[in-house]
């Protein structure tokens, strides 16, 4: 039974000090410049292909790979100053982000050298996107079930069916997806799904637009029509990928975008709330400063761990599974601690603004990149009861 | 806990507590008679007096020491003044006062309650739910000397004392000074005050609440891999290991919030604005996670865990307890909120990210 939880209470070293002044002088010359509106969430357009060049430029892309791929070489703790930073103030990074936190370390693990060479040092100039591909029509947290065909051809694959609920399609560069490359079989229902690197330049790839209820065009439906993929760009082990899975979650659960992503609103509250609250509000307020600080002393946590070689893929989903909660209620929080405030309050508007598309996105908070659910159940595995 | 904090003093309270303290058995006992051969160990391996230099008699072990002491402590639920004894050999060390070889206790420990040195060197004042002030021969006092802060060391016997009991049934007694003339008093060192004596009483129940979440947890996942029902262990079910993973969640939580707690007050030289964020958060949030987590472990064991033959309330009742010594979670939701709405909100970044 390993119910022994680690949270060791790491701090980010002393490096990350200037790299944290040097990040907030960049986002004030972003923000000074219109580049995007921290009090204005949503409204702008979330990928900015100018900005994640200049953070590219900054050398803020990649930071943690090896230089010969355009990396920099630096500390899982120097790359979470940096998220964090970002997603504080709510810059416009998700054109690279997905590329820099998961698609990147994949191609670097799987990738052949020619490949790395190609595309790696460009996710570092932040001139690529990448998408995910693994929700189908017919299998979104059973991954397992997913049933678009790659089917070999001379120097390659050929893939046909249709992925779902896909982030950034529109104008990725290359899709990491999961395909259908054998049945699965009867020992093992996971068998059967290769990993692919797909150019969504390639012929027989369609990208229809599916707006979200907050009345963005967050997601894509992606088809694919004898969309050709050379070998080249299997990633792993031919009807492995399950496999391949597990050692990225970790990285990929509990970083501060799991409990920041509404993080506007509590700076709001905090803004009309003034400088004197009444009783109630204070605590509420209180409340969720502690509740905060936890989360992020729990992420940075797992990031130190992560550092230094270890797999807390278990405390991770925690990270996950507290944090999009979190995050997912905060919104409502603030709507009932502003409940009783005079409706004149300097700010009010903003705040309105704001709560509205928080709540309208709130409810995805808990279902992207893994639902409460499925996250519950890692950790009930990693707990023994599975 | 931290590998890091598994230190070799840790490692001997645990081996004590698991010959000494062992939680079914204590729970089976008719009378307190387990806690004079406990104590004696405890005392004779330095534990109690762990804060206390050696130059003042004591073990002179470093904070981070002590905390990790307290963490162990609260896995077995541990019925005696221990972290209180610990906390009030570290008040007295603060004004360089040697510590008396006996249980102690600290007063005040609601951040209300005010007890004064007069000028005729005598306290007055009243402390309520003095933690095990019955069990204990001295108490260490925080008090206002004409605007300055004293430490005063008096014995129980010269106090009033009502009776009282917290949820565990442990003592927690309504002390009254009058007039009562302490062993020796020292100035408290500059700007140590009642707010820092309650964030480090603040940091220590944190740290004896994650300890104790982490025994519920596994007693939990134990009792849900071996309790049949409907034909297979109740762990097996869906439900059941959903809530067992939202447990293993405030748990996680609690380690992590009061382990940070804990190392920020070993490592700072003041109680500033770091070990206010921090310790305040650790109270506010385990106490959350001990009522949350008291909650499903209750309900993965059903009636059993509610009977006083199990072993669960050991811990359930006294983490919440312990929410209530020093400052409950609401008093410190409410300074801390206070804290952050005067800072404003452009200010709210920078205090998350400097932790």
């Amino acid at each position: 039974m390993s119910t022994d939880l680690q949270f060791d209470p790491i701090r980010l070293p002393p490096e990350c000090d200037a790299l944290r002044a040097e990040v907030r002088a960049f986002l004030a010359e972003e923000i000074a410049a219109g580049t995007f509106d921290p009090h204005q969430p949503g409204h702008g357009d979330s990928h900015n292909r100018g900005f994640s060049r200049r953070v590219g430029a900054k050398g803020w892309i990649g930071m943690t790979w090896p230089k010969q791929y355009g990396g920099h070489e630096r500390s899982q703790l120097e790359r979470y100053v940096v998220t964090e930073e970002f997603r504080a103030a709510g810059a416009p990074a998700h054109l690279h982000f997905v590329a820099d936190r998961q698609s990147g370390p994949i191609l670097l693990k799987y990738a052949p050298e020619h490949v790395k060479k190609e595309i790696l040092p460009r996710i570092c100039r932040g001139e690529l996107c990448f998408a995910i591909g693994m929700s189908e029509p017919g299998s979104g947290s059973d991954l397992f079930a997913a049933k678009t065909k790659a089917t070999k051809t001379d120097g390659g694959w050929s893939i046909n069916g249709s992925k779902i609920w896909t982030t950034s399609a529109q104008i990725a560069d290359y899709m990491l997806g999961l395909f259908r490359t054998s049945p699965p079989t009867k020992e093992n229902r996971r068998h059967g799904l290769t990993q692919f690197l797909v150019d969504m330049k390639t012929p027989g790839i369609t990208v229809n637009p599916i707006y979200q209820m907050a009345g963005h065009r967050g997601f894509n439906e992606v088809v694919f029509e004898n969309a050709f993929v050379p070998d080249e760009y299997v990633m792993g082990e031919i009807d492995g990928a399950w496999k391949q899975a597990t050692s990225e979650l970790a990285y990929e659960r509990s970083g501060p975008e799991r409990f920041l992503e509404t993080f506007y609103v509590l700076l709001e509250l905090i803004r009309v709330l003034g400088p004197e609250p009444d009783l109630r509000s204070a605590e509420g307020l209180g409340r969720l400063v502690a509740q905060l600080h936890t989360l992020r002393r729990m992420s940075v946590s797992v990031a130190g761990m992560l550092q230094a070689g270890k797999e807390p893929v278990v405390e991770g989903s925690i990270v996950k599974d507290l944090g999009t909660i979190w995050e997912q209620k905060l919104p409502g929080r603030v709507r009932e601690l502003t409940a009783f405030l005079e409706p004149e309050v300097a700010n009010r508007a903003s705040l309105a603004d704001q709560l509205a598309f928080a709540t309208m996105v709130a409810p995805k908070l808990t279902i992207q990149g893994g639902t409460t659910e499925i996250l519950r159940g890692i950790i009930a595995r990693g707990l023994g009861l599975r | 806990m931290a590998e890091e904090a598994s230190t070799i003093i840790a490692e001997t309270a645990k081996r004590i507590f698991a010959d000494f303290a062992d939680p079914q058995t204590i729970n089976r006992a008719k009378s307190r008679a387990w806690a004079e051969p406990l104590w004696r160990a405890l005392s004779d391996a330095g534990l109690p007096l762990a804060w206390v230099p050696d130059t003042l008699g004591g073990a002179g072990a470093t904070l981070a020491d002590g905390f990790a002491i307290l963490g162990v402590a609260g896995r077995f639920a541990l019925a005696v003044p221990l972290a209180e004894t610990l906390a009030a050999g570290w008040l007295l060390a603060r004004a360089g006062l040697g510590a008396p070889p006996t249980p102690m206790t600290v007063a005040p420990v609601r951040p209300h309650d005010r007890i004064t040195f007069d000028a005729d060197g005598t306290l007055s004042g009243r402390a309520i739910g003095v933690p095990f002030a019955q069990d204990c021969q001295h108490i260490v006092v925080l008090a206002d000397s004409r605007g300055q802060q004293r430490i005063a060391l008096v014995e129980v016997k010269d106090c009033r004392l009502s009776e009282g009991r917290n949820l565990a049934g442990d003592a927690a007694n309504i002390v009254t000074f009058e007039h009562s003339k302490p062993l020796s008093s020292g100035p408290a060192p500059n700007g140590f005050d009642r707010s820092a004596l309650m964030l480090m009483g603040s940091a220590i129940r944190s740290m004896e609440t994650a300890g104790a979440l982490e025994t519920i947890l596994s007693l939990s996942i134990g009792y849900a891999n071996e309790r049949i029902a409907f034909g297979r262990p109740i762990g097996k079910f869906q439900a059941v290991q959903q809530n067992l993973a939202r447990l293993a969640g405030e748990v996680a939580a609690a380690l992590a919030v009061a382990g940070s707690a804990a190392d920020t007050i070993a490592q700072a030289d003041t109680f500033d604005d770091a070990v206010f964020l921090e310790a305040a958060s650790a109270k506010i949030r385990t106490a959350e996670a001990a009522a949350e987590g008291s909650a499903i472990a209750h309900q993965v064991f059903g009636a059993i865990g509610f009977t006083q033959e199990h072993v669960l309330h050991r811990f359930t009742l006294r983490m919440l307890s312990w929410r209530d010594d020093f400052g409950n979670e609401s008093y410190w939701a409410a300074e801390l909120g206070k804290h952050v709405a005067g800072r404003g909100a452009d200010e709210f970044w920078p205090l998350m990210a400097s932790r």
